[in-house]
């Protein structure tokens, strides 16, 4: 398997098969898939704008790899547990979290506190790499349960050279953990290449620890669906891992502080722009009248009205008040939290004394 | 049941045996910890009695057994983590650090971590490179993280059933050099102070001696030496290094108006510089001498042949309890 991996959409929007992944998805289905990533690039747009205005502090904008997120995330059922990287907005989305929620951490008014069990949705991860452990060890524990259930990892392509994600493969591999792998290959981790990150295609790095890797086209929603789907029925039935890697594209910058015009030509975003994840889904319901331009009109709005919602939420947010900086630290008393409580409250006390 | 003799490693095995049968959530983790019962023997026979589910040999790989045991934490586990010797653990400080640390508190305390990581630590055993160190400090300036080691059975018994309680993430030091140490546990007397109490092993009059894990008999016996000079020491196992018994100290000194803290650990930028930096701010007027620190000097660990020279023995606290006098 090389080149843009496995394919059922072409960018022209042409539905193709292939021997080992089909796809049976209705009218309703494909506007729904089609919904999701509009919904997501306006939502990530308005992150943007958001910290350009000040608003927030950072945005990883996930411009391009709308396909990737959505496609996977809808093979889950409802049981099923993510772990999510820090661009996963379209995940987070379709998980059900609540936008502002998620835009408190960019927001600089929390880390990102959301409960991981009310979607199944854990926190998103800075530190690269790590949340794949995390998902390891909770896929462990989905097996000792006996649950059924499945656990989606998130991590991008300049992760699998952390030895992290290694021993996590590893872990996952002895373990017969049901976990599927997921890597978003952008090709780029920040100003680093693929070449610069590995030798083989990233899917190939499965074979070494002797769990299927497979590539599929990141920017085919309808082919990212399927390998997801067959994927995670792999880890279900207790078959072990399965890594999935979605060839796709960053098309905006790492985030709103870097600019890739020092490292990348405009020739390579442009190639990738005529792969767009949205415009060939559009292009198909068009052309087989599965959707109208009341559709995309309605989907437009819709977008519109997630964007006024999400800029006046963050705009009213309040701050966190200072004495929050010593709760949940610890779950149980802790004499040096307790101390530096009350000797902060004192030291606030005594401007207001002050007045 | 009445108290029973035990090495402090049987202690450790006795917890671990009675914390699997009481709560099925609770794991025990590491390398080499079933079949072989851990290369120091404190999980023997667990895997036999508890089956691979619950005893489970990991691959070689400290992050990723750290890391994993987060992930079954999520999942409602309890994991009890061995790191096989206190050189180890390394590979997984950075999912100590960056993840169990600070999980607990980013997530605003919705999530809880209930994990042990257990570090036979410490040196004095004649070992090759990477088998004798004590990187508590490097523990204790985290927040988030609870630090605690014992210094005989029965608190080795008693405080690790307590971190395993605990829904706290703690690191659990244990005395390797002091695994055969006996001592009375008794393993129905469940009215235990908490482990982030410090206890007073010997009370004196003369010079407070803190110390916690294996420096603590070290202490005991420096304290037995000075009696016969005429001075009364008393000497303080802290147990608890994350948070230190600030408390208990304190209300020492007061008494003593001289403190000497000793730890295997480097002098600089360890534990006693923060107990005497606290007991200086807190006792200033108590104190008839300047706090004193006992501890191996900024160098790594040496080869065997000259631990002995490295670690603080008997007669570098008494040296310090002289200099403590001296004022
Ligand atoms: C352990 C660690 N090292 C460095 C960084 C800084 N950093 C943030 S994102 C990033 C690149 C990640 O690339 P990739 O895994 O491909 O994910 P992408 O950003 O492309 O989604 C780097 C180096 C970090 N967050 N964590
Ligand atoms: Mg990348």
């Amino acid at each position: 398997m090389s080149g843009d991996g496995i394919r059922l959409l072409t960018p022209e929007g042409e539905r193709v098969t292939h021997p080992e992944y089909g796809l049976d998805a209705g009218p309703e289905e494909l506007r729904a898939l089609y919904r999701d990533m509009a919904l997501a690039r306006r939502f990530d747009a308005e992150g943007v704008t958001l910290q350009r205005q000040g608003e927030l502090g950072l945005w990883p904008s996930l411009l391009g790899q709308e396909a990737a997120q959505v496609g996977s995330v809808r093979a889950l059922a409802d049981g099923d547990h993510v772990f999510p990287s820090y661009r996963e907005h379209a995940v987070a989305l379709c998980r059900g979290l609540d936008p502002l929620v998620l835009l408190r951490l960019f927001r600089g008014v929390d880390h990102g506190a959301w409960d991981p069990d009310a979607h199944g949705f854990h926190l998103y991860t800075l530190v690269i790499g790590s949340q794949t452990l995390h998902a390891t060890g909770y896929a462990c524990g989905v097996a000792k349960d006996g649950s059924d259930a499945a656990v989606l990892a998130y991590f991008g392509d300049g992760a699998t050279s952390q030895g992290d994600v290694a021993e996590a493969f590893n872990f996952a591999a002895v373990y017969d953990a049901p976990v599927v792998f997921f890597c978003q290959n952008n090709q780029w981790a920040i100003s680093e290449p693929n070449a610069r990150q590995t030798r083989v295609p990233l899917h190939q790095r499965a074979q070494g620890y002797g769990f299927p890797g497979v590539r599929v086209d990141g920017n085919d929603v309808l082919a990212v669906l399927a390998v997801t789907r067959a994927a995670l029925e792999h880890v279900r039935s207790g078959r072990g891992p399965f890594l999935v890697e979605a060839f796709t594209y960053r098309m905006g910058a790492h985030t709103t502080s870097d600019d890739p015009t020092r490292y990348r030509d405009s020739a390579e975003v442009e190639s990738w722009r005529a792969k767009d994840p949205l415009l060939r889904l559009e292009r198909l319901l068009r052309r087989e009248e599965l959707a109208d331009d009341a559709f995309f009109a309605e989907v437009t709005a819709e977008g519109e009205a997630l964007a006024v919602r999400v800029r006046e939420g963050v705009r009213s947010m309040p701050s966190p008040a200072p004495e929050e900086l010593f709760d949940h630290v610890y779950a149980e008393a802790h004499g040096e939290v307790d101390r530096e409580r009350a000797e902060f409250a004192a030291y606030q006390a005594s401007f207001a004394e002050e007045g | 049941m009445a108290a029973t003799p035990m090495t402090l490693l049987t202690a450790l095995n006795t917890a671990l045996r009675d914390v699997l049968a009481d709560d099925p959530k609770t794991l025990v983790m590491g390398e080499d910890v079933g079949r072989l019962g851990g290369v120091f023997r404190v999980t023997e026979g667990l895997q036999k009695d508890f089956g691979e589910d619950r005893v489970m040999d990991t691959p070689l790989a400290e992050s990723g057994i750290v890391g994993t045991a987060i992930g079954l934490a999520l999942r409602g586990y309890r994991p009890v983590v061995e790191i096989q010797f206190d050189g180890f653990v390394f590979p997984g400080y950075d999912q100590i650090v960056t993840q169990l640390a600070k999980m607990p508190a980013r997530s605003r305390g919705l999530i809880r971590l209930p994990i042990v990581i257990r570090i036979p630590y410490g040196g004095g055993i004649g070992a090759v490179e990477h088998h004798s160190e004590s990187p508590e400090a490097l523990f204790a300036h985290v927040a988030g993280l609870r630090v605690m080691s014992p210094s005989n059975p029965s608190d080795a018994y008693w405080m690790l059933r307590q971190a395993v309680q605990s829904d706290d993430p703690v690191i659990f030091f244990e005395p390797k050099r002091r695994y055969y140490d006996k001592g009375e546990v008794d393993t129905t007397a469940s009215d235990q102070p908490p482990a982030h109490r410090a206890r007073v092993v010997r009370p004196g009059t003369d010079l407070t001696l803190a110390a916690y894990g294996p420096m603590v008999r070290t202490c005991l016996d420096a304290a037995a030496v000075a009696a016969e000079e005429g001075r009364q020491l008393e000497v303080v196992d802290l147990r608890s290094i994350s948070p230190v018994d600030f408390d208990t100290v304190r209300e020492s000194v007061r008494r003593t108006g001289r403190l000497v803290v000793a730890h295997e650990a480097p002098v600089f930028f360890g534990a006693g510089a923060e107990i005497a930096a606290h007991v200086t701010e807190h006792c200033f007027y108590h104190l008839s001498a300047p706090v004193l620190r006992v501890g191996a000097y900024h160098s790594p660990y040496p080869p065997s042949r000259l631990e002995d020279e490295y670690l603080p023995g008997i007669d570098r606290v008494l040296d310090a309890v002289d200099r403590a006098f001296a004022h």
